[in-house]
């Protein structure tokens, strides 16, 4: 939990963006993220991100699921209570298939969405610096982190001059806090040096 | 290479209009904003009234016993699971929009997809309530849950498809409702940051996670919706598959038919289809969002109405067939003696004018572009495909293998028409509720389609095409020689 100082340039469009981004990366500054209104397509493998492994975290809970739905059926059929419905066989295994299924989708979806809460940060009262407002509504937010290397001024320009609509400087939180969003809070009472 | 990420200028655009993102924002969460109109508060009225009288018929049946319901020792189902699996099969058409239209990357879905998940998540709510209350002794409807318990433990049947049925419906919701919630996150932050009012910040804020639209977030979200959809397509059509098994594992005659699970899922997504035409048609006119529910949108649900009723109108056929070919004396006469004759015989052919011979007509362009029309069709589909569950439920069980519990007419309560008045007025609540305080239109999606499918981008595509064919000629033509070198070399 730091405050850094970022620079943030605002593009209106994302053929514009793109270029921008290389741009920045071939210049070597350091890309803190950028937002956007929606999922553009690409921009990750433009900013070098890598590909999320969300979906193989969604397999092995699909799996979970159908192994507990089978082992414990197999052992609530054949070793805990077996009941003699119809002369069937105790162990099932065909009528046991929708409830298998069942499971293992149930699973895999609860798991994939509390993973994907909590790696992204996602929950009730949690709060994170919002750098500009409209970037949920129709601007591409691209943040810049200055470094003790950085010269703020010559980022200005460089973004002014890759087509940024809005250019400003802000000193903010990077990570996340508890907080609600009908109130300002001040994260720290003392004053805080930024290089 | 620009000139793949353009579609063909025969589609119709998706969004009407030149809008800019700004725009988008504005006409979708202008709803959320303003005040209700006078129209939402009378609607919102009535739906209200008609959930407090369901909650009072079912405050009957659970104080006095299912005997305040007609059904019977024949005819033990009756409305009731009538409502069950109509309600069920409604919710279906969401999920088949929200996940199978994703996986096939039908860019139209984007326009109906939110109101169609939500219609989704409020109809398996109704239907729930149904095996719920039927089960009599409603507070103990948590034995049907398999938890380690003081009474030996016993556990539930697993083999029963009532107990599917449990699992089935719980997951279906569980799962819809977070695919429904996920996509609405990026939406409910773009409601949150235009806010205004302090509870508005408050309430928005904590409904939106603290989204920021940032790329690795999308990224994930984006995985996360292809998955979540991945699941919930076997998923739609196993929940269906299910509520069938319910009627096509028992000896029943008119029952017992593998043709059951194609045959409801179909049925479903006809009957979901109609409801989201029902929806959609009062959606766009009240809430002005005609420039993203466009006629044809309204045209390619119609489609979807005459394909899924045709399937089922064969499935009806077929079953007609089997049932003089098997030979077997009992399905023939519940065929050919009770259900297409016999007392309950207007049920079976109301039935097949509302849902076989009516939906023919949106082969005419004419009519499947007509909002006037299609309203009516899709309350025709509905009542069509709730008599096809009144009719397989009641003509198949009052003549069963045993004349002397033959039943000669049921007719239901006031309570029990009541509780199905009930959920009516649970949806629309639910349904009001939903369109005051929620983007009716994924916002975010809606942005992502904008700049290929859009009206004034596509305007500028003839242009771009002519400009490009030169590029686009040595892009195939180098991909063509690229081709060719290596089957060579190989």
């Amino acid at each position: 939990m730091a405050l850094k100082k970022f620079v943030v340039g605002c593009f209106d469009d994302e053929n514009v963006l793109f270029p921008a981004v290389s741009k920045v990366r071939k210049a070597g500054y350091k890309l803190h993220d950028v937002y956007t209104p929606f999922p553009v397509h690409g921009l990750d493998k433009a900013m070098g991100l890598r590909e999320t492994s969300l979906h193989t975290a969604g397999f092995i809970y699909g799996l979970t699921g159908t192994t507990t739905a089978v082992t414990f059926m197999t052992w609530v059929f054949t070793k805990d209570w077996p009941v003699n419905i119809g002369g069937k066989p105790h162990f099932a295994l065909p009528a046991w298939i929708p409830i298998t299924f069942e499971l293992t989708v149930l699973m895999a979806a609860v798991g994939m969405v509390l993973t994907f809460c909590y790696i992204s940060q996602l929950a009730p009262f949690i709060k994170k610096h919002h750098f500009h407002a409209r970037a949920t509504d129709d601007l591409f937010v691209m943040v810049i982190e200055c470094t003790d290397r950085t010269n703020e001024s010559e980022v200005r320009d460089f973004l002014a001059k890759s087509g940024a609509v809005e250019v400003d400087t802000q000193v903010a939180e990077e990570g996340w806090w508890i907080g609600r969003y009908d109130k300002d809070q001040k994260l720290y009472k003392d004053e805080i040096a930024v290089a | 290479m620009s000139l793949i990420k353009y579609e063909s200028q025969i589609r119709e655009p998706l969004v009407d209009g030149s809008k800019t993102y700004a725009q988008v924002t504005n006409d979708i969460c202008h709803t959320i904003e303003a005040k209700p109109t006078r129209l939402w508060y009378i609607g919102f009225g009535i739906s209200l009234t008609l959930l407090l009288f369901g909650v009072y018929s079912v405050y009957r049946e659970v104080v006095y016993g299912i005997g305040q319901w007609n059904v019977n020792r024949t005819i033990g189902w009756g409305w009731d699971i009538t409502n069950f699996v109509w309600w069920v099969g409604i919710g279906h058409a969401g999920t088949l929009i929200s996940a199978i239209l994703l996986l096939f990357r039908q860019g139209w879905r984007t326009g109906v997809n939110r109101a169609a998940e939500a219609m989704t998540i409020f109809a398996v709510m109704c239907a729930g309530q149904f095996p719920i209350f039927h089960m009599g002794r409603v507070w103990l409807a948590f034995f049907t849950l398999p938890y380690p318990n003081t009474r030996g433990p016993l556990w539930p049947n697993f083999n029963s498809p009532l107990m599917w049925d449990v699992f089935a419906i719980s997951t279906y919701f569980t799962v819809s409702l977070l695919f429904w919630y996920c996509g609405l996150l990026p939406d409910l932050a773009t409601v949150r940051d235009r806010a205004r009012t302090k509870l508005r910040k408050l309430l928005y804020g904590v409904a939106a996670f603290g989204w920021t639209g940032s790329t690795k977030h999308w990224q994930r979200h984006e995985s996360l919706s292809l998955v979540l959809a991945g699941l919930s397509t076997p998923l739609v059509l196993s929940v269906h598959t299910i509520v069938s098994f319910d009627f096509a594992t028992s000896v029943v005659p008119g029952w017992h038919t593998t043709i059951f699970p194609p045959y409801f899922v179909a049925g479903a997504i006809f009957s979901g289809f109609a409801m989201v035409q029902t929806l959609m048609v009062i959606t766009r006119k009240v809430m002005n969002l005609q420039d993203y529910i466009t006629i044809s949108h309204i045209e390619v649900m119609n489609k979807v109405i005459v394909l899924t009723g045709s399937i089922v109108g064969c499935a009806y056929l077929t079953e007609l067939f089997m049932a003089w070919y098997s030979m077997v004396p009992f399905e023939q006469d519940i065929f050919f003696k009770y259900r297409i004759a016999g007392p309950y015989g207007w049920s079976y052919w109301l039935m097949m004018t509302c849902n076989v011979i009516s939906p023919q007509l949106f082969w005419f362009k004419k009519l499947r572009r007509n909002v006037t029309f299609t309203f009516i069709m899709s309350i025709v589909v509905n009542i069509g495909m709730w008599f096809e569950r009144f009719v397989i439920i009641v003509s198949s069980l009052y003549r069963d293998y045993l004349p002397s519990s033959w039943s000669i007419y049921y007719r239901p309560t006031i309570w029990e028409i009541g509780f199905y008045l009930g959920t009516f007025g649970l949806f629309f609540t639910c349904y009001f509720l939903f369109s005051k305080y929620f983007p009716v239109i994924a916002i975010a999606e809606i942005k992502a389609i904008l700049k290929q499918k859009g009206e004034s981008f596509k305007e500028g595509m003839d242009k771009l095409e002519k400009e490009n064919v030169e590029e686009f000629y040595e892009v195939t033509h180098h991909d063509d020689h690229h081709g060719a070198v290596t089957v060579v070399s190989h």
